[in-house]
């Protein structure tokens, strides 16, 4: 056996084997050696446990003083292989599988990969699920900002708009179990269609919860909106103009804190969102205080939308929801039974005891699933991030043949270093907080 | 693009109940489309050819498939193209590379798809390059488009793809000391089997395969 030297452990030998005692470096001959060092350059690694990089990313820091001279970005501590776990399941489960990828914004992923599946195979969903679609989009977008702005304001060491913003995300979040049964990666968005309707009494419970969701958010901003400490820590941060942000391929609440009213729910329009009247809002600072204050009034804008969308789902109550293909159509519909949500008994009474025909068409829907016409598409929507656009490709067969996220998380974040580099080391927190990044969306 | 396929559930020889079991479906991809291209793929396309003369030589392929333009371009030409489509065409904008790996296509096994944006003119267009296995060289185009840093350095990850000239192509996601890249369509899924209730489930890859 030969014996190991650890530089930073004493060791010796015993009958068990080697035996290692960690001990502290002094501190005198640390500051003796740092006191001798030519420069003042420090590499420090701040994550990837570190409370305030937003889950596990690590940031490789250069110092000189205070001062940051480089950082860079070390991802990948999260990926999970969904893009290719999704090529061995049907198009149907794959939703299961993307809703998990960036986990604030679940239906954000389903939904930008629902209207790719239906554009390869050339169908659209029917006028409900749209709404539909709109209405939990909306309420995701809030719930979203609702934690990039309670982290966010933790990060920089304000402590309350954490609690009252996970205050009103539960109340999202109790919607989204209202409506579908889970409060996250719900799969409720299924190529076609969405997975059910909305139960009884839920259009009077989205109002009601607007309008607290409403009052509330009014109370919230005053905590932060003009707060001289929260300025001074969040004015010129992070600043990245429009040259630099198209440049590196920023889309979201960053490229329009540089004034740009680009927003593809505007500029193109998807899920019916032509429909609706609501503003895009800008800043023109480009700094983390714009971006703070761009999430916050686009919450007034999510609401506006959702009570046009509960309008236009009082209108439409009835109509169906899933597309009338049933070569398409997820044959089960989900119910509420007394061990709580699963398929619906009507259902399974059919299949069981009514139509053959009915359960060959469900066992072969749900373990082979439906074929994909042969092609490739690209599409974007407008994620709480920026733009999360699906490349899917099919090779004709029941399965994806390769799917591709392009995660607004991922590319926004290379502008770490644009933003940070020659700021102060506190300064990153602040910034990084106001690229948004979720670690589950970087790294898939 | 990928070989025939035989059957409904993937099964050969006896097993397959389905009925499909004689069913053979081979796959071609979209060819080349002829003019016109439908809304403003007509105009980019002439656009780009009255900018870059050389475009017949460099385009192998325009496909026009489900409302969207794909150029097929040849690597030699694609930073060429890329900043003639940047600059005269304002495409600021590229959305990333993702790489697609079609074993069957000889010679062309490995795909980069570049979707573009033109943020001034609201238009959405895609590049293609393929390459052989044997020879997986593109030219990067971060000097084009910054942002492709890390899509680069993901598609080399994931596919192998070596782009040229990028300023540091080291893998992203996955560990540096990884061997293989796993989205090939020649690495497997892997994964263990499960075991439940004395049931065991063998991993994806070696499951039933519904195709």
């Amino acid at each position: 056996m030969s014996t190991y030297v650890d530089p930073y452990a004493s060791s010796r030998e015993t009958t068990e084997g080697t035996v290692f005692s960690v001990t502290g470096g002094d501190w005198d001959s640390l500051v003796t050696e740092i006191g001798q060092a030519k420069e003042e350059r420090v590499v420090v690694n701040m994550g990837p446990q570190h409370p305030s990089t937003h889950g596990v990313l690590r940031l490789v820091l250069e110092l000189e003083g205070e001062t940051v001279t480089e950082v860079r970005c070390g991802i990948g501590y999260l990926h999970t292989g969904i893009e290719k776990n999704t090529e061995y399941r049907s198009w149907t489960q794959g939703v299961t599988f993307v809703t998990r990828m960036d986990y604030l914004s679940p239906i954000f992923n389903e939904t930008a990969y629902c209207l790719g599946v239906e554009k390869l195979l050339g169908i659209e969903a029917p006028e409900r699920a749209n709404q539909i679609r709109v209405m939990m989009m909306e309420f995701n977008r809030i719930s979203s900002h609702m934690v990039a702005l309670g982290t966010g304001a933790l990060e920089l060491g304000a402590l309350s708009p954490m609690i009252f913003c996970f205050r009103e995300r539960e109340r999202v979040l109790d919607i989204f179990e209202l409506v579908s049964g889970l409060r996250m990666n719900m799969a409720y968005v299924r190529p076609g269609g969405v997975a059910q309707d909305l139960p009884k009494g839920a259009i009077a419970k989205i109002r009601e919860t607007v309008a607290e969701l409403r009052k509330n958010f009014k109370d919230n901003e005053k905590l932060l909106v003009g707060n001289s400490i929260w300025m001074k820590r969040t004015e010129g941060i992070g600043y990245l103009d429009l040259a630099g942000a198209t440049t590196l391929g920023i889309t979201g609440p960053v490229l329009r804190s540089t004034g740009l009213p680009w927003d593809l729910r505007k500029m193109a329009p998807y899920c019916g969102y032509e429909q609706y009247d609501f503003d895009v809002v800008t800043a023109d600072t480009c700094d983390v205080y714009g971006r703070f204050l761009i999430r916050i009034a686009e919450l007034e804008q999510s609401l506006r939308i959702i009570e046009q969308a509960c309008d236009k789902l009082e209108k439409s109550e009835g109509q169906p929801v899933m597309v009338a293909d049933k070569k398409i159509a997820w044959p089960s519909q989900l119910a509420v039974g007394n061990d709580g949500m699963g398929n619906s008994l009507d259902h399974i009474r059919e299949i069981m005891g009514e139509s053959m025909e009915a359960l060959i068409h469900h066992f072969k829907l749900v373990t082979e699933g439906f074929q994909v016409p042969a092609g490739q598409v690209y599409v974007a929507i407008e994620s709480p991030r920026g733009e999360l656009g699906v490349h899917l490709v099919s090779d004709g067969g029941t399965r994806p043949y390769r799917v591709h996220f392009r995660e607004p998380s991922f590319n926004n974040l290379q502008s770490t270093s644009a933003m940070c580099e020659g700021s102060m080391v506190a300064d990153i927190i602040g910034a990084v907080a106001s690229i948004d990044p979720v670690m589950g969306g970087v790294d898939r | 693009m990928s070989e025939n396929e035989r059957g409904s559930f993937g099964i050969h020889g006896t097993g397959d109940t389905s009925g499909y079991g004689g069913l053979v479906r081979s796959q071609v991809s979209p060819g080349s489309t002829e003019r016109p291209f439908g809304g403003y793929f007509d105009q980019v396309t002439d656009d780009l050819e009255r900018a870059y003369p050389d475009f017949a030589d460099a385009i192998e392929r325009v496909v026009v498939d489900r409302g969207e333009l794909t150029l097929h371009i040849k690597r030699e030409r694609l930073v060429e193209v890329s900043l003639i489509l940047r600059d005269r065409l304002k495409f600021e904008n590229c959305l990333g590379v993702s790489g697609v790996h079609y074993p069957a296509d000889t010679n062309r096994e490995l795909h980069a798809v570049y979707p573009l944006l033109s943020m001034t003119n609201n238009q959405r267009i895609r590049l293609e390059v393929s390459v052989p296995d044997s020879d997986p060289h593109i030219p990067s185009l971060v000097e084009v488009w910054a942002g492709n840093n890390w899509n680069e350095r993901e598609t080399f990850d994931m596919f192998g793809i070596i782009f040229d000239g990028h300023p540091g192509l080291t893998r992203i996601l996955m560990p540096d000391d990884w061997q293989g890249h796993p989205q090939r369509k020649d690495y497997a899924l892997g994964g263990i089997p499960v075991e439940y209730k004395g049931a065991t489930t063998p991993p994806p890859n070696e499951r039933r395969s519904y195709k």
